[in-house]
């Protein structure tokens, strides 16, 4: 079943990409396809962040063990997302301009934040394998915290690009929001217990732990 | 009459107009929503006919226009201009259109008419974006010009674009069009000019007077606090080929242009 799930998520995270680039081979991205590849990606990015980081609270709601096993994929889609936009900046954007990197990264505090995340999501990429954790230990956990972190920088990225309309950004914001408040102490007790009573009665019917 | 000058581009590579379809789906008018796309989506609804336009402030000819009165019998003229956005994109449009200073001089500004203020149509029932919750900008949307730069023969009034009328989403019936000035400059859908004494407040200097001022002229600079204003994007562009090239001072109307700001630091009067 988990087999399943993996194989879904990889196909479900593969389609926007390969959506986008027919939009461009197509010229039905616009006149400016590298910004249409740059946004489309952050913004796929920033949604598999708050994907990622609800699988947690799901997990205590659906005590299905199975959340916490894609949630290493949709990390490592997240930091992919990243990295291709990251990508996309410096080389529609800039024209590969290192210059232009150079004196963005100095003065444009939205770079600098968006370049955070990113140093910040990689290192919880390349530290996400098994090896990493037994040789990290008890501070792996700690580590991937951090993922917090990348959220508010994220968010932060996001809303100094903002010009005149906050309503998008106002709604990632209240779902990033939310998932942190559901990471409280009370709030994942409170969770754990209506997972509980939600999954008691219903003990006869199979559980997908396979 | 043989009033005529063929254009021969100082870089037919790079100037050349940008297709139609471009030039129509990827804009700037917040009214509208404040996606690229969505003015060519959402303009439709926007009812252009009659259109009045209220001429009132410092002004020997006040009252209320119709686009033809206003236009009187001049000739349209088409303008080959750059404009370029203060994003940091730029697009070649033809425009069709009379000069600005030949509509003001016939509302016969007094002389203490140092400014002309523009106003945008307020009509949220036709425009989404203004029903927005989330939305920074104060409607209506308002623009200016200093009295000499609305005079300058290179400000134009747009009522159509590639031989056509305009496109809603372009800012029909009527449209500013200034190419030394970011083009937010160059206000849409014009429902009142004012010929006033001070300097007018104009919309996004109200938003963000540390990221954009009243003068708003091309510079590559003096960059914009969240990014630089060195190079733009001539679009339409493709991914093997971004198009990124300088940014001329004035957007290259210095010629034209710049005996206007001949004692002015324009690090100061941004």
């Amino acid at each position: 079943m988990i087999r399943v799930w993996r194989v879904a998520v990889f196909l479900a995270a593969l389609a926007p990409l390969l959506w986008w680039s027919w939009h461009v081979a197509m010229a039905a991205a616009g006149p400016e396809p590298g910004r249409y590849l740059l946004l489309n990606l952050g913004q796929g990015g920033l949604i598999l962040l708050l994907l990622t980081l609800s699988l947690t609270p799901l997990t205590r709601l659906t005590r299905w063990k199975g959340f916490s096993v894609i949630r290493r994929q949709l990390g490592l889609w997240t930091c992919s997302y990243g990295v291709l936009h990251l990508s996309c900046y410096l080389l529609f954007i800039l024209g590969l301009d290192w210059s232009a990197l150079g004196a963005d990264l100095s003065r444009r505090p939205y770079i600098i934040v968006g370049a955070l995340a990113l140093i910040i999501l990689i290192t919880l990429a390349i530290t996400s394998n098994r090896f990493a954790m037994k040789r990290l230990g008890r501070r792996w956990k700690s580590l991937h915290r951090f993922v917090y972190v990348a959220l508010a920088l994220v968010l932060l990225h996001f809303l100094w690009i903002v010009r005149a309309d906050l309503t998008q950004w106002s709604g990632y914001a209240l779902a990033g929001g939310a998932l942190m408040l559901l990471r409280l102490p009370p709030a994942a007790r409170a969770l754990s217990r209506l997972g509980r009573r939600i999954s008691t009665p219903r003990k006869g019917s199979g559980h997908l732990e396979s | 009459d043989t009033h005529w000058q063929a254009i021969t581009p100082e870089n037919p590579e790079l100037d050349k107009v940008a297709p139609f379809r471009d030039a129509t789906h990827y804009n700037n008018f917040y009214e509208f929503g404040s996606d690229k796309s969505d003015p060519a989506e959402h303009a439709g609804q926007l009812v252009t006919e009659p259109w009045s336009i209220k001429v009132d402030g410092e002004a020997g000819k006040p009252g209320q226009y119709s686009v033809p009165e206003l236009l009187s019998s001049d000739r349209l003229e088409e303008r080959i201009y750059r404009l370029r956005c203060v994003e940091a994109w730029s697009m070649v449009i033809p425009w069709l259109g009379v000069p600005l200073a030949d509509v003001i001089k016939r509302l016969e500004p007094t002389g203490n008419a140092k400014y002309v203020r523009f106003e945008t149509l307020e009509r949220p029932a036709q425009m989404p974006g203004q029903r927005s919750r989330f939305g920074l900008i104060d409607w209506p949307y308002q623009e200016g010009l200093r009295l000499d730069e609305a005079m300058n023969p290179l400000a134009f009034l747009a009522v159509g674009m590639y031989g056509r009328v305009l496109p809603n989403q372009n800012g029909a019936p009527i449209r500013l069009v200034v190419p030394w000035k970011y083009g937010f400059k160059s206000i849409k859908s014009i429902v009142r000019i004012s010929l006033v004494e001070d300097q007018p407040e104009t919309s996004w200097h109200q938003l963000a007077p540390n990221e954009y001022g009243f003068y708003a002229n091309v510079n590559p600079s003096v960059d914009h606090p969240r990014w630089s204003q060195a190079t733009e994007r001539r679009l339409p562009n493709s991914l093997f080929h971004p198009n990124v090239i300088d940014t001329r001072m004035f957007n290259g109307y210095g010629e034209q242009v710049a005996y206007l700001y001949r004692d002015m630091d324009l690090g100061k009067y941004y």
